[in-house]
C-alpha cells in the first residue's frame, strides 16, 4: 500500500496552517516530517489519518491493504492515549474487541505484541503504574496488534526523556527491521528523524509548505553517530532561519 | 584525614508540615464531647426537655429499635429515597449523557437546566399533590426532580471532561460509536458521576425529610415531626440519630462503589 498526499491546504479559521502540500510514501518506507515548533506538522498527520477533513487536496492510497490488517493505517500518539481504567493488555485488546475475532485469537494476538514488545510482565498493570517509556511501548504494542500497514506517528518520544528515548527508537528500529510495515513520522528533533527516516520532508513555518524533501542513503541500522550528526546539522540548517522566525512570530503574538 | 579537624552536623531543619495520621483522635474527640454533654445533663445544668441526655436518647432509641415502632418509619422512609432517587438518577443520567454527547441536546438543555436548578424542590412538592394527589408519588417526584439535577449536571460535565484524545484514539482505531460511548466516554465520566451520586443521595435524605414533614403519616420525617409536637425530644433526637446514620451508611456505600469502580486512579 502506497500514501498519495495531493496539493493539502488548511486553514483554522483565520489562521492559514498548511498550504499544497503533496508528496508520496512508498511501502514499507519511513518517513519523517520535520518543522519549526507550531508549523501545522500535526495537522497534516491527523489530516493523513483521516482524523481531520482538509479543506483542500486529498489524501489517498493506492493498492490493497495486506490481508489481516485491521488498521492499515495507525497512530502512535505523543500522550500515549492509553484507557487508564484498563490494564495493560486490556488496552491493547481494545482496540480488537470490535474485529472479526473470537476471544482466543484476540488474545493470542495480544500475547504476541505484548512478547514483541517487552511488556509480558506488566500486561496486569495499569498505566498509571508505568514509566512514560513503557506507556509508549504499550501505545506501540496496541498499533502493532491491529497489524497496521503504515503507522501515523505524531511525536512519539518526545514526552519522554532522553535515555529512554534513546532506549525505545533502538527498540523501535529492530521492531521495523525485517517487517514491511512504513510510517510518516512527526518530530521536531533533527536527531531522530536522521536515525530513523529513509526521507525526511523538511517543511517551512506556517503556513507550512514543502521547503525541501532530503534522501537518507544508508540502511537504518547501520546509520552511526557520525552519520546521524552530519544529518542532523544539515537539517538544522534547513530549518534554522524558519525556526528563528517562527520563534519570534511566537514571542510576538 | 579529618583527624584532628572539627566538625558541625547539618542542622536538621525539615520538621513539621507533614500531616500525620491520627487514627484515634476523632474517637476521642467524639467520645470527649459525648462525655461532656451527658456530665451537663446528669448535673441537672439544662432541663431534660429541651436537651435530652446522651444517655437517655440511647435508651428512646432501642425503646423505638425492640418495640418496632421505627422499622414502619424507617421503610417507608428508605422506599421514597430509592424510588426517588432511581427515578432522578436514570432520567438524569440519560440527559446528562445526551446534552455531553449531543450538540442540540446541550444547546436546549443546558439553559433549561441552569434555569430550573435552583429551584428549590421542596417548594414543588404543594404543586406536585396537585397534579398527582397525596399519595406517594408527589413525595417520590419532588425527590427524583431533586436528584434529577445534580446528577444531568456530574454526567454532562463528566461526559465533557473525557479527554478528546481518547476519544480520537477510538475513532482512530475505527471502534464504533456506540462502543467509544460505552467503553471510553463512561468510564471517563465514571469519577464525575459518582461525585454526583454522593449530591444526590445527600439531597434525597434531605427532601423525603422535609416531604414527610409537610403531607405524611409515615416516615422518619413525620416521626420526628410528631415528637416536636409532643415535646419528646428524646424520641426527636434518637429519630435525628437515626437519619445521620442513614446518611453514613449511603456515603460509605458510594464510597465502596468508588473503590471499586475507580481502583485505576
Amino acid at each position: 500500500m502506497e500514501l498519495l498526499v495531493q496539493s493539502v491546504s488548511h486553514d483554522f479559521a483565520d489562521l492559514a496552517v498548511l498550504r499544497d502540500i503533496s508528496f508520496r510514501v512508498a511501502p514499507g518506507e519511513i518517513l519523517a516530517l520535520v518543522g519549526p515548533s507550531g508549523c501545522g506538522k500535526s495537522t497534516l498527520l491527523a489530516i493523513i489519518g483521516g482524523l481531520l477533513h482538509p479543506q483542500k487536496g486529498r489524501v489517498a492510497t493506492i493498492g490493497a491493504p495486506p490481508d489481516g490488517s485491521f488498521n492499515p493505517m495507525t497512530f502512535v500518539f505523543q500522550d500515549f492515549a492509553l484507557l487508564p481504567w484498563r490494564s495493560v493488555a486490556d488496552n491493547v485488546g481494545f482496540v480488537l474487541e470490535h474485529a472479526p475475532l473470537d476471544a482466543s485469537e484476540r488474545g493470542n494476538i495480544v500475547a504476541d505484541v505484548l512478547r514483541r514488545t517487552g511488556l509480558v510482565e506488566f500486561a496486569h498493570s495499569y498505566p498509571k503504574q508505568l514509566s512514560g517509556g513503557m506507556r509508549q511501548r504499550v501505545g506501540i504494542a496496541r498499533a502493532l496488534a491491529v497489524r497496521p500497514e503504515l503507522l501515523l506517528m505524531d511525536e512519539p518520544f518526545s514526552a519522554l526523556d532522553a535515555q529512554t528515548r534513546d532506549l525505545l527508537i533502538e527498540d523501535f528500529v529492530s521492531l521495523m527491521s525485517g517487517n514491511r510495515m512504513g510510517a510518516v513520522y512527526v518530530t521536531h528533533n533533527l536527531e531522530e528523524a536522521a536515525r530513523l527516516a529513509d526521507r525526511v520532508v523538511v517543511l517551512s513555518r506556517r503556513p507550512a509548505r514543502i521547503r525541501e524533501i532530503v534522501e537518507l542513503p544508508l540502511a537504518r541500522e547501520s546509520r552511526d553517530a557520525l552519520f546521524v550528526a552530519a544529518h542532523q546539522r544539515s537539517l538544522w540548517s534547513l530549518i534554522r532561519d524558519e525556526a528563528a522566525a517562527a520563534a519570534r512570530e511566537i514571542a510576538d503574538a | 584525614m579529618l583527624e584532628g579537624t572539627e566538625t558541625v552536623a547539618v542542622r536538621f531543619r525539615g520538621g513539621g508540615f507533614t500531616p500525620l495520621p491520627g487514627r484515634y483522635s476523632a474517637w476521642l474527640a467524639f467520645l470527649i464531647g459525648l462525655a461532656a454533654w451527658q456530665g451537663v445533663c446528669s448535673l441537672g445544668w439544662v432541663s431534660p426537655l429541651f436537651l435530652p441526655s446522651p444517655f437517655r436518647i440511647a435508651v428512646a432509641l432501642s425503646q423505638l429499635v425492640i418495640s418496632g415502632e421505627i422499622w414502619p418509619h424507617l421503610w417507608a422512609s428508605l422506599i421514597r429515597i430509592g424510588g426517588g432517587w432511581l427515578v432522578g438518577t436514570v432520567a438524569g443520567l440519560a440527559i446528562g449523557l445526551a446534552m455531553g454527547l449531543l450538540t442540540l441536546a446541550r444547546a436546549v438543555g443546558m439553559p433549561m437546566v441552569s434555569a430550573l436548578f435552583p429551584i428549590p424542590k421542596i417548594a414543588l412538592l404543594p404543586l406536585l399533590i396537585l397534579w398527582l394527589g397525596i399519595g406517594e408519588t408527589a413525595k417520590i417526584a419532588t425527590i427524583a426532580l431533586g436528584v434529577f439535577f445534580p446528577t444531568v449536571i456530574a454526567v454532562y460535565s463528566g461526559v465533557d471532561a473525557v479527554p478528546r484524545n481518547l476519544i480520537r484514539m477510538a475513532q482512530s482505531f475505527e471502534v464504533p460509536t456506540a462502543a467509544i460511548v460505552w467503553k471510553v466516554i463512561l468510564p471517563g465520566a465514571m469519577p464525575a458521576i459518582l461525585a454526583g451520586f454522593r449530591i444526590s443521595a445527600a439531597t434525597a435524605l434531605l427532601l423525603v425529610v422535609s416531604a414527610e414533614m409537610i403531607g405524611a403519616e409515615t416516615g422518619l420525617g413525620a416521626f420526628v415531626l410528631e415528637a416536636g409536637n409532643l415535646m419528646q425530644t428524646d424520641r426527636l433526637l434518637a429519630g435525628v440519630v437515626i437519619l445521620s446514620l442513614l446518611g453514613l451508611v449511603i456515603g460509605r456505600a458510594i464510597s465502596i462503589l468508588e473503590r471499586r469502580l475507580l481502583r485505576w486512579r
